[in-house]
């Protein structure tokens, strides 16, 4: 209890809540929608798009409450406090979340790969023989059953290699922008931020690219067993990631040019950056683990 | 001496008197497992008594001492509280006696679990697929092969509004129309998968059930003690029909299973085999998840002979 | 004395409480407001998921179906799980960290109240999408509440409902979740160390922990469920190199820490309880946390422990195995220091006291049967049949559900300022404590003698014992009856509560009026 090192704070307790609500509708809107348009029911789409407008409208309003109340300072330590340990756990609900793409990766290697192909151990020994006894397992593979047909292999060093660079050194560009800002160097953060920007969106560009080529010259898909399920569910996770973290940092890029953060306030600025590092070190594993190994 | 007899007792004072009459009606307890035909039921009873007793005086202990603190450390009765709340010595031994314990329940468990998992040298092998909602026999040494699907008089009673009573049916959804035969006293390897859906093979009285997954194999071995009948269901559920796929095996003597393999077109290879290697593949299982074979009944209706379609012959 | 100010500063125009109209109930961020949705939203579920069961209990009464059709029982027994789980156990003790958590580490409200309002009232939403299922074509989900691969690709219509409502419900509890994390390491009392905390607060702590490791988890299995039924991948096909295993595998690497997320905090609520009718301070606390703590870490590395059957290397079924085991230690550890808190204490049993000293108990015994379920070769006798039904109902239901019960009883005077009945009280503690073991005990019988789970007939030998769980099942439901009364009664008036309530209650929730203000701590209290 000891009263020196405390500074007297203020907590803002936001009264009313109109955006979640809307927000929810939104959502509950547009999965619905979503889940209707997988059951080839025509309105489906319609829906899911009017769900996805309102979640949207919600994004701004909410989002533009909250900068709001940060610019008029509303937002003291504690609060920003909160919003760091807000932002790490949500960061870390996104890491499980990959954990368990990362498994099944790891699990079609190490377990289900090798029964199938007559190298596993232990009761299902005999599976290769009694079920599959023409199939040789490797990896990458299409299974047993050869779904999809011939297929290529995502080569590592062409598209893949110039996007690690791209991605790294946007993380760079990234803490770049963010010492500018703790310095109050303004054209620094503009600078480095917008080479943020554009880096991220040329990573989308070229995976795009990529998937095309898969698509059209490699006969690699969502069909192509179990190497094309894990490839286009990581990376297209992974590259689903990157959009979104691209889009944000625009938004920052925004509120710089409006001159919002400054030196020793800008958790909005930390935790998009804390974002993006975060995806930067999903696709290191994923380079290595999809498109080496 | 008999878990059964102890929980008979409990069951009395409860008043649960039924359920008493209804476990005389079968030759095994109707509250504990049964001890089983196999070597691998009798080692899985023992465990489980083993273990069932462990707790059973861990219970008397704990419950015990609650108990007395319930009776005596109360207000009423005008006890004061004490006003301890730490004890080094007595957390650590309330740490390690549990773990010691735990030890004395796991050593004999991996000694059983071992032996289980031994599934070398077997005297013969047969290869069993689930599909909704019936069970396929491939006999990979002798050349026989059919479908074993519920009873039709269980059937028939089983479906809603049939008035008829399952108490009529001779072991109601206990009961095929053909049932898997096998020796007695010969290690038998079951090999277990699925041709839709994960089904799992279970006959209680051979201590273990396993999964039958599409796809893969997996391995369970019996070796049986006595001739007989015995039951079980799938065990996993599978969809509507999962209460309705029951698994009958009959036990019948090496000499009596020769006649039968004989009656019905299979043949006796002379050397048991070893390995897995060379064995018929049988119906490709595995159809496309992603859109589940029709639910056929396969052709198993006059069976027992040696369907060419399905089955050839091994070695 | 020296406190310091955490004033809630606010909008001027509601100081002093909520505001008016049903909109408040809609757009509030006050965490009592949040908390009294959670728990009411919880109860209603109780109702709906009670039905489903009683559906299952009416077809179980006789062999032979009689009222509903094999796959719509399947579906019951779906839908009764996942309410029971997703919809009442979690909400119930959300609701309560949400009362409570702000009040007992001295803080003014949650750290994050607008993102409270979000979590809270996207379940309904997701609960919407959940039930809708049954009036669609093709029916609800039925593959039992943990949708194994290939099995729940048959689902019909129902199938992206169920996938979306679970992602739904998985936003909810991460939100929840990283909501009460913000506020037990950022809001509270400046002189609240760490190792001061009530144990609630140490129990979720821990708990939103593992939510947050393991709802985004869930949310992959379901996601790659849908994509494997719809965008033809191969996640769960063996043709295409995947297993069906798998599934089971992501499941129950999220499976198995949700069953702990069903106890920890009841754990917390029970170290609550017992102190204060003992008089006597918590026995243990250091070692209480540690092994909360260790309960959380082991419960990353025991999933397999559900699919001992599916054909697993030897290695790691004896990993699973001795893994599983071990819980045992540090369970036992928290059992035993209850029982020295109680030991020489000075008791007395008023209704929270009752059912924690119930939960003790029956859920020691469903501890016991989960640690004979650990034993491999005895589990694949064991796997699938009433004898789990029965262990998970004795750790769920007089385990999680007798806890929260208790902690309903123990703060109500606190919530609404008036005592419940003690008489009524006492009266639904030993109906149902005796009515919910007529219900379950049986139930070890059924699942030795051989009676599989998830079956909607059986064989003759096991009707008389299924006709007992029946009875007790309607029993234990319509005692329900009784507390339902006691809460609205006490809501509605009674006599009026001390600030102390309980005579030997310690914990700066009995420092504040009876009920509590609409803001808890204005200022920050000392603890010493
Ligand atoms: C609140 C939820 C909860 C809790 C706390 C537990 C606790 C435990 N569970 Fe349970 N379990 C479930 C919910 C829970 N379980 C559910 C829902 C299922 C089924 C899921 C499904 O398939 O649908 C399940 C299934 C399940 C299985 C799989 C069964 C099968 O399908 O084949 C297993 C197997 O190991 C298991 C084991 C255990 C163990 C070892 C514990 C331990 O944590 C228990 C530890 C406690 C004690 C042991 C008692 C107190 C200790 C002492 C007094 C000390 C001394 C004791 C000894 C030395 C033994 N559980
Ligand atoms: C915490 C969770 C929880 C709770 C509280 C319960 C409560 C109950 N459960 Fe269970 N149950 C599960 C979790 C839970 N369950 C899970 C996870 C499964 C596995 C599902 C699967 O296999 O996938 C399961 C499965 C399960 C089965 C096996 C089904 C099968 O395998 O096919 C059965 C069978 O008897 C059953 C029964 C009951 C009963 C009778 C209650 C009773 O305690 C319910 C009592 C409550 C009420 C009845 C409602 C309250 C009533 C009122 C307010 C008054 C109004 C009432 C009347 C008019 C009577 N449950
Ligand atoms: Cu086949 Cu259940
Ligand atoms: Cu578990």
């Amino acid at each position: 209890m000891s009263q020196t090192t405390l500074v007297e704070e203020k907590y803002h307790v936001p009264h009313a809540a109109p955006w979640s609500i809307i927000g929810i509708i939104g959502l509950f809107t547009l999965v619905f929608g979503g889940a209707l348009w997988l059951d080839n029911f025509w309105m489906g789409k319609i829906v899911l798009a009017a769900g996805a407008a309102v979640v949207l409208v919600m994004m701004f309003g909410w989002f533009g409450t909250v900068i709001k109340e940060s610019e008029h300072g509303l937002n003291n330590a504690q609060v920003d406090r909160s919003y760091r340990w807000g932002m790490s756990f949500f960061i870390f609900s996104e890491v499980m979340f990959f954990a368990a793409f990362f498994g099944t990766l790891f699990y079609a290697h190490q377990f289900s790969l090798p029964w199938l192909g007559g190298t596993g151990s232990g009761a299902k020994f005999p599976t290769h023989a009694m079920l599959w006894s023409g199939f040789s397992a490797g990896w990458p593979s299409n299974g047993p059953a050869q779904l999809g047909g011939h297929f290529q292999v995502m080569d590592a060093v062409g598209i893949a290699a110039i996007n690690t660079v791209i991605l790294l050194s946007s993380s760079v560009t990234v803490t770049i922008a963010h010492w500018g800002l703790k310095e109050n160097k303004r054209l620094q953060v503009i600078l480095g931020l917008l080479a943020t920007v554009v880096l991220g969106f040329s990573f989308v560009a070229l995976q795009a690219h990529e998937y095309m080529d898969a698509y059209l010259n490699l006969n690699l898909t969502l069909h192509t067993g179990i190497y094309g399920t894990t490839f286009f569910m990581l990376t297209g996770f992974h590259g689903l990631h990157v959009t979104i973290g691209a889009i944000m940092l625009t938004v920052i890029l925004i509120r710089v040019l409006k001159g919002h953060f400054t030196a020793d306030h800008h958790f909005g600025f930390e935790a998009v950056s804390w974002y993006w590092h975060f995806v930067d070190v999903v696709w290191l594993c994923l380079y290595v683990f999809v498109y080496w190994i | 001496m008999s878990i059964s007899k102890l929980e008979r007792t409990i069951a009395a004072v409860a008043g649960l008197g039924l359920a008493l009459a209804s476990g005389a009606a079968s030759a095994d307890s109707a509250f504990n497992l049964p001890q089983g035909v196999t070597p691998i039921s009798h080692w899985v009873y023992g465990l489980h008594m083993h273990t069932f007793w462990i707790c059973v005086g861990i219970a008397v202990v704990v419950f015990g001492i609650m108990l007395i603190s319930i009776i005596f450390h109360r207000k009423s009765r005008g006890a004061v509280a004490a006003n301890f709340h730490e004890n080094i010595y007595i957390e650590m031994a309330w740490t390690i006696v549990p773990a010691i314990i735990l030890i004395i329940m796991a050593v004999p468990a991996v000694n059983v679990l071992v032996k289980m998992e031994d599934y070398s040298k077997p005297d013969m092998s047969i290869k069993v697929t689930g599909y909704q909602w019936l069970w396929k026999y491939d006999y990979v040494n002798n050349g026989i092969s059919y479908y074993s699907k519920l009873a039709e008089d269980s059937n028939r009673a089983r479906m809603m509004g049939s008035r008829l009573s399952p108490f009529d049916v001779k072991h109601y959804i206990r009961d095929v129309d053909h049932p898997l035969v096998v020796p007695t006293g010969k290690k038998i390897r079951l090999m277990i998968t699925s041709g839709d859906v994960i089904h799992s093979w279970w006959v209680p009285d051979f201590g273990a059930k396993t999964d039958a997954i599409p796809g893969y194999i997996n391995q369970m071995w019996i070796k049986v003690e006595k001739p007989g009948t015995y039951r079980g269901q799938c065990a996993e559920l599978c969809g509507r029909g999962h209460a309705f796929m029951p698994i009958v095996v009959v036990a019948k003597t090496p000499a009596d299973f020769r006649k039968w393999v004989k009656a019905h077109g299979g043949h006796l290879p002379n050397k048991p085999q070893a390995g897995g290697a060379t064995i018929n593949r049988g119906r490709q299982p595995a159809p496309n998840a992603t859109q589940p074979p029709p639910q056929t009944t396969p052709p198993g209706e006059k069976p027992q002979t040696n369907p060419p379609a399905h089955s050839g012959s091994a070695s | 004395m020296n406190a310091h100010t955490v004033a809630a500063a606010h909008d001027d125009h509601v100081h002093h409480g909520p505001a008016k109209g049903w909109m408040r109930w809609i757009t509030t961020t006050n965490h009592k407001d949040i908390g009294t949705l959670y728990l009411v939203f919880s109860g209603v579920m109780f109702v709906i998921g009670g039905l489903f069961a009683l559906g299952i209990r009416a077809e179980l009464f006789e062999p032979g179906m009689q009222i509903v059709d094999p796959y719509f029982f399947n579906e019951l027994t779906t839908m009764h799980g996942l309410v029971m789980i997703f919809g009442v156990i979690m909400p119930a003790f959300v609701g309560l960290a949400n009362w409570m958590l702000p009040i007992m580490v001295g803080a003014p409200d949650m750290a994050l109240p607008r993102l409270n309002n979000f979590s809270f009232w996207i379940m309904p939403f997701a609960f919407i999408l959940l039930l809708s299922t049954f009036f669609m074509p093709g029916g609800a989900p039925a593959m039992g509440w943990t949708n194994y691969a290939p099995q729940s690709l048959q689902t019909g219509m129902a199938f992206p409902f169920l996938v979306f409502s679970i992602h739904l419900m998985g936003i909810s509890s991460v939100a929840g979740a990283i909501n009460v994390i913000a506020t037990i390491l950022n809001m509270r009392a400046p002189t609240m160390k760490l190792m001061k905390m009530p144990m609630f607060v140490w129990s979720w702590l821990i708990t939103a922990f593992l939510l947050i490791a393991v709802m985004p988890v869930l949310a992959g299995a379901v996601t790659m469920l849908l994509m494997d039924k719809y965008f033809g991948t191969s996640f769960f096909f063996a043709g295409g190199g995947g297993d069906p295993v798998l599934y089971q595998h992501v499941f129950w690497f999220f499976g198995h820490p949700e069953v702990y997320i069903m106890i920890l905090p009841a754990f917390g609520i029970i170290s609550e309880i017992i102190p204060t009718f003992a008089r006597k301070p918590l026995f243990g606390y250091a070692s209480m946390v540690y092994a909360l703590a260790s309960i959380a870490f082991l419960s990353f590395i025991v999933w397999a422990h559900h699919m001992f059957t599916v054909g697993m290397p030897l290695s790691a079924e004896i990993f699973f195995m001795f893994s599983t085991m071990l819980i045992a230690v540090p369970t036992g550890i928290k059992i035993f220091n209850w029982l020295a808190t109680m030991w020489r204490g000075s008791m007395t049993f008023e209704t929270p006291m009752l059912f924690a000293l119930a939960f003790i108990v029956l859920f020691t015994i469903g501890g016991f049967s989960g640690v004979m379920l650990a034993i491999v070769p005895a589990d694949f006798q064991y796997q699938d049949t009433y004898f789990v039904v029965a262990h998970f109902h004795y750790v769920l239901v007089t385990g999680s559900a007798f806890a929260i019960i208790g902690a309903i009883y123990y703060w109500l005077p606190k919530w609404t300022g008036h005592m419940y009945n003690e008489f009524w009280g006492k009266t639904h503690f030993w109906i149902s404590v005796i009515s919910v073991n007529v219900l379950y005990f049986p139930m070890h019988f059924l699942g030795l003698a051989g009676m599989p789970r998830r079956t909607a007939d059986y064989a003759v030998q096991f009707t008389s014992m299924n006709q007992i769980v029946t009875v007790g099942a309607f029993v234990f439901g319509l005692s329900q009856l009784i507390f339902l009364g006691v809460i609205i009664a006490c809501v509605r008036g009674g006599k009026k509560a001390t600030d102390e309530v309980w005579e030997g209650a310690n914990g700066l929730e009995w420092t504040l009026p009876s009920p509590a203000p609409y803001h808890s701590f204005e200022t920050a209290p000392e603890v010493d």
